[in-house]
């Protein structure tokens, strides 16, 4: 049960983080990538206040060798740069071009109830098990 | 270009609780705060593996509530896509971030925590075509999208 409250805290700390930097907003996402129109800048400080907690935190939590609630930590073992990390980036980069959403944001906006959120969320799962099936798994 | 709208401190600030939740998850549960990973692990789950990413997913859509309680935030506008934009945009990102194994939390912010070169690829091959799709709906294909 902790462990689950554990989870949900760190899910509802992430989500607020991406509300208060207005990461959730399509708009100001799109603005961030309308480079050559209307640039608001703020989401590279998003990111990179993000990345600067965890380049700080992860070289100490990675030297632990069991996590709090027990279990090795599930680090992704792959270094490579291959062609499917490459052609899945570019695809991802598209659809997150198009819409302003990525995975975080799509799912937080359920809370809105608003259309755009469900059928992202929706397509976004059709995409993940169209891939499972063009893997064959 | 214009610069328009640019909010600093809410950014950083925002920026770094997702950083903290994204540490917090690796120090307890042993976990990267891969959004996309967790939840395509919901997705015809296997067994006894499905509780613990409806939790976090849960707390995820909870901060949406918080927010407009909170904060009153306005409810987002609708972005104005035909729902046909919005569909292939939710299968694109769906289908890119299972083939390259992860996301802007994923790759972006836990993969450059790690200071993985994979990652650092994949960031700066989303962010660019992002920007260049980006380019292409709002100045090329204009009032079409």
């Amino acid at each position: 049960m902790m462990r689950h409250l554990s989870m949900f805290a760190g899910g509802l700390v992430f989500g607020l983080g991406l509300w208060i930097s207005g990461m959730s907003q399509p708009a100001k996402v799109l603005n961030f990538l309308d480079v050559t129109g209307t640039w608001d800048p703020s989401l590279l400080l998003v990111l990179g206040g993000a990345v600067c907690v965890t380049v700080i935190a992860f070289r100490f939590v990675t030297r632990r060798p069991l996590a709090l609630f027990g279990g090795a930590l599930q680090l992704p073992a792959s270094q490579d740069i291959d062609t499917p990390l490459v052609i899945g980036a570019v695809l991802f980069g598209i659809g997150w071009g198009i819409g302003g959403y990525c995975p975080g944001p799509g799912l937080t906006a359920l809370s809105t109830f608003g259309r755009d959120a469900i059928v992202f969320v929706l397509a976004m799962a059709g995409g993940a098990l169209l891939h499972r099936w063009w893997r064959g798994s | 270009m214009t610069i328009v709208n640019f909010t600093p401190g809410p950014a950083l600030a925002g920026g770094m609780l997702i950083g903290l939740a994204s540490v917090w998850l690796l120090l307890a549960h042993g976990r990267i705060a891969g959004i996309s990973g967790i939840f395509n692990g919901l997705l015809l789950p296997k067994a006894g593996d499905s509780a613990w990413r409806w939790a976090f997913v849960l707390g995820l859509i909870a901060a949406g509530f918080v927010d407009q309680t909170v904060f009153g935030a306005a409810a987002l506008p609708g972005s104005g896509l035909s729902i046909g934009w919005i569909v292939l945009a939710g299968l694109l990102v769906g289908f890119g971030t299972r083939m390259s194994a992860g996301c802007t939390s994923g790759h972006g912010v836990c993969g450059l925590g790690r200071l993985s070169v994979r990652s650092l690829m994949a960031v700066l091959l989303f962010l660019g075509t992002g920007m260049t799709t980006t380019f292409v709906m709002r100045h090329v294909i204009g009032g079409a999208a």
